[in-house]
Formats: C-alpha cells, sequence, structure tokens
C-alpha cells in the first residue's frame, strides 16, 4: 500500500524542526530513520499532515565517549552501533536490530521514540537507566528512560518535542540474550544485564508494555544470590501477555532461562 | 517536489508527490523496473538497492529523501556490454531462484555482503540473506550462489 498524502519539510536545525511541528498542530511526525514510520504510513495506521525530516540536520550522528558515559546523537545508525568500540554493550544489542538494510538507516533517536518493548534500544535503555535528551519549542530537557517509557509504543515526548541524543553509561560487566523466532525477528524474550557503578540492573523486554526492570531479581543478583533465583525471580515479576508468536507462560519460561544467559555471558565481557 | 540523483551512474531529475517511495520512483517514473516490490512494508527485502553504498529498503524511504544520493539498483549490475556480474552468472549457475521475483533484492543484499566479508561462510550467508524472503523457499541455491560468487570474485 502507499501513504496518504502529506507535507514534507526537510529540517536543517533542530529550531526549525521543533517549530514546524508547533506549526503543524499536533498533526506531524518527525521521520528519521523511517523503518518503523514508513511502514505505518504505508499501512496507513497513521496519516500525519505533516513529515519533518531530520536526517540533514548537522551534528546529531555523532558518537561521543563522555567520562563514563557515551553520548548518541539521535541520529546515529543502528549500523554505526554495531561497528563502534566505545560501547561493547550498545554494540552486541545493535547487532540483533533487523536486518543489515534496517541498521543502515534506522537511528538511535527514533527506536528509542517509538519505543517497542521488545526492541533491542529501549531495554537496553532502561537497563542503564539511560537520559534521553529532548528538544522542544520552549527550549530542551532531560529525562531518564525510566520515565521516559510510559507504555506500548507510548513515551513523555509531546507532539511538538524531538529527541537530539541519548546518555548510556558503560557498563563495567554486562550480559545480553534475546530469544526471537529467526534472527532480525523482534525479541519474544530479551534481557540485558548490567553493572554500572557497582550496581547490577536488569531489563526485560518482550514481557510488557515497557522494558520491565524487576526490583526483586536486581536486589537478589546484588546481594549474591544464586543465577537460578534471580531467574526464577525475575519470571515471577513478568506478566506477559499471550499473543500468536507466544503463550504468557512460554515467554515466562523463556524470561527465566534467559536471565540466565545474559547472566552467564556476562564473565565473557567485561569492559576492558 | 524535485529530486536529483544519480542512479548506476546517470544523473537523474524527477519530480515526485513527497508520498513517492524510492522504489515507485524507480519504477514508475524512472522507469527502472529491477528493483520489486513484494510487501511494500520493508520485511521481504526485494526493493533493496544500495544508497550511498548502503542497503536500503527502497520502499521505506521517499524518493525526495534520496536528493544528492547515489543509488545503485539490479539494472546497474551487469556491464556496459552486457557481461553479466559474477553473482548473476552464479545465481544462473547455481540456480538461485525459483520463480525471480525476489531476485533483485538478493543480488543487491549480496552484492553489499561480499563488499563487507570476502569471505563469508554458509551460515554467514543464511544470517545476511534472511532479510530477503523468497516466498518460493529457493533458499539453498541462493546460499550456494553467494558462495560460489565470493569464490570468484575473491579467490582463496
Amino acid at each position: 500500500m502507499k501513504p496518504a498524502p502529506f507535507d514534507y519539510v526537510r529540517a536543517h536545525s533542530v529550531d526549525e524542526a521543533v517549530r514546524t511541528l508547533a506549526e503543524a498542530d499536533g498533526d506531524g511526525k518527525i521521520l528519521a530513520g523511517g523503518q518503523s514510520l514508513m511502514p505505518v504510513l504505508a499501512l496507513r495506521m497513521a496519516r500525519p499532515r505533516v513529515l519533518v525530516d531530520v536526517n540533514r540536520i548537522p551534528g546529531l550522528a555523532t558518537i561521543t565517549p563522555t567520562g563514563s558515559d557515551v553520548r548518541l546523537g539521535a541520529l546515529v545508525r543502528h549500523a554505526r552501533l554495531v561497528e563502534q568500540p566505545h560501547h561493547p554493550l550498545l554494540a552486541e544489542a545493535a547487532r540483533w536490530i533487523g536486518h543489515t538494510a534496517i541498521r543502515s538507516r534506522g537511528t538511535s533517536g527514533g527506536s528509542i521514540a517509538h519505543a517497542d518493548p521488545s526492541a533491542e534500544l529501549p531495554v537496553v535503555a532502561a537497563a542503564l537507566e539511560a537520559t534521553v535528551h529532548i528538544a522542544g519549542p520552549g527550549g530542551t530537557r532531560a529525562e531518564t528512560a525510566t520515565s521516559f517509557f510510559a507504555g506500548p509504543l507510548e513515551t513523555t515526548l509531546a507532539e511538538d518535542e524531538m529527541i537530539t541524543a541519548v546518555d548510556l553509561p558503560v557498563p563495567s560487566r554486562w550480559g545480553f540474550a534475546e530469544f526471537s523466532r529467526r534472527h532480525g525477528d523482534f525479541g519474544l524474550v530479551l534481557v540485558v544485564a548490567a553493572e554500572v557503578a557497582g550496581r547490577w540492573r536488569l531489563a526485560i523486554g518482550g514481557v510488557g508494555g515497557v522494558p520491565l526492570r524487576p526490583a526483586e531479581a536486581e536486589q537478589l543478583l546484588n546481594d549474591g544470590a544464586e543465577v537460578d533465583a534471580v531467574a526464577a525471580a525475575a519470571a515471577a515479576e513478568t506478566q506477559p501477555q499471550s499473543d500468536i508468536h507466544a503463550s504468557a507462560d512460554y515467554r515466562r519460561a523463556m524470561t527465566a532461562e534467559f536471565v540466565r544467559r545474559a547472566l552467564a555471558s556476562h564473565g565473557k565481557r567485561a569492559a576492558a | 517536489m524535485k529530486a536529483e540523483f544519480s542512479v548506476n551512474g546517470t544523473r537523474c531529475d524527477i519530480d515526485v508527490e513527497p508520498r513517492r517511495t524510492l522504489a515507485d520512483a524507480l519504477r514508475e517514473d524512472l522507469g527502472l523496473t529491477g528493483t520489486h516490490l513484494g510487501c511494500e512494508h520493508g520485511v521481504c527485502g526485494a526493493c533493496t538497492v544500495l544508497v550511498d553504498g548502503e542497503p536500503v529498503r527502497a520502499c521505506l524511504m521517499l524518493a525526495v529523501q534520496a536528493d544528492g544520493c547515489s543509488v545503485s539498483t539490479v539494472e546497474g549490475l551487469a556491464a556496459e556490454d552486457g557481461t553479466l556480474h559474477p553473482l548473476q552468472e552464479a545465481f544462473c549457475a547455481k540456480h538461485g531462484l525459483q520463480c525471480g521475483f525476489c531476485t533483485p533484492g538478493m543480488l543487491m543484499t549480496a552484492l553489499d555482503l561480499l563488499d563487507r566479508e570476502p569471505a563469508p561462510g554458509r551460515e554467514r550467508i543464511r544470517e545476511e540473506m534472511s532479510g530477503n524472503i523468497c516466498r518460493c523457499t529457493g533458499y539453498v541455491g541462493v546460499v550456494d550462489a553467494v558462495e560460489a560468487a565470493a569464490q570468484e570474485l575473491n579467490p582463496r
């Protein structure tokens, strides 16, 4: 199918992009990589009046190590994440995003803004308590990933705001494990374990509306509990739904297994 | 809206509605019907082309976004005298197709793979080609063909 007609504005600055969004009065959409938005337009599940193409805004495609964090510009393509040496967890997670032709266009900011709870970057952002930098007509603000993800495909981003960058702490140790039917599919269950400033955090995708942080499992992990106990606690904290891809029970069982695998893999992946 | 880009080295100027996808512009406005449209929402890979050297789903990119870019399509694979590219030869020799509809996307994806990795193993080829769906399920010939083309292009 083909998208419904829209006005196309190529923004050359963040200010121009948010101003154009504001002028669209709630009926505008940011177009970055387009790997999620374009299918939605083609299926006519969305028919915005204005598309604001941000791909040509200079300075948003940089990866910058800043002390203990890495700052990702909103326009960093997934393919660049795979190659960069500054954040090994991001490199591994990005390898699991779609296929090469998707990774060459899809962007970090777009993936965070789209907030698919079974996509890789939102789960990594949740585990690392990433800081999302946001620009709007009234200026800029920053928000933690935990509060930014509000529901399935839902964030606190206002209609006239755009993400400009995301700060992600570099974990000292980490593990990543994803289960999908075929490589490149969305994860049925994906687990990120990350040790930041001496404390382990867990985030689980695919088992709820937003990336889940299982508080009890994290506590057990930091108290030195056995991996099996952590995995069981994490599974017990999920409330997955059944759908055509997997039943809730299956997802819960896979959560326990993939928490185990993420934790088993971390030893080999201590930051250099 | 005007867009100006090169396709297989030839400069093209088009005037299209913003909602025109790059795939439709190639086919409808430029007459390059080698790029095929399957699912039209980024799943099947039949419309894969290279934009500035990187593989892209042409159904997930607007034609106006290609302004100033360099696009490579399946029409640009063969030499000017009609000699087929080693990948095309290998797809013929190894029967890397059944109905052939998905073949243009398969070729462009394989071209990108062999550009980045001169000697991928069969597992790697499968992983990289898995974003291209063949509804006839003729995948074994495709893997054979990409493997043979790799050996032809980069003999060890």
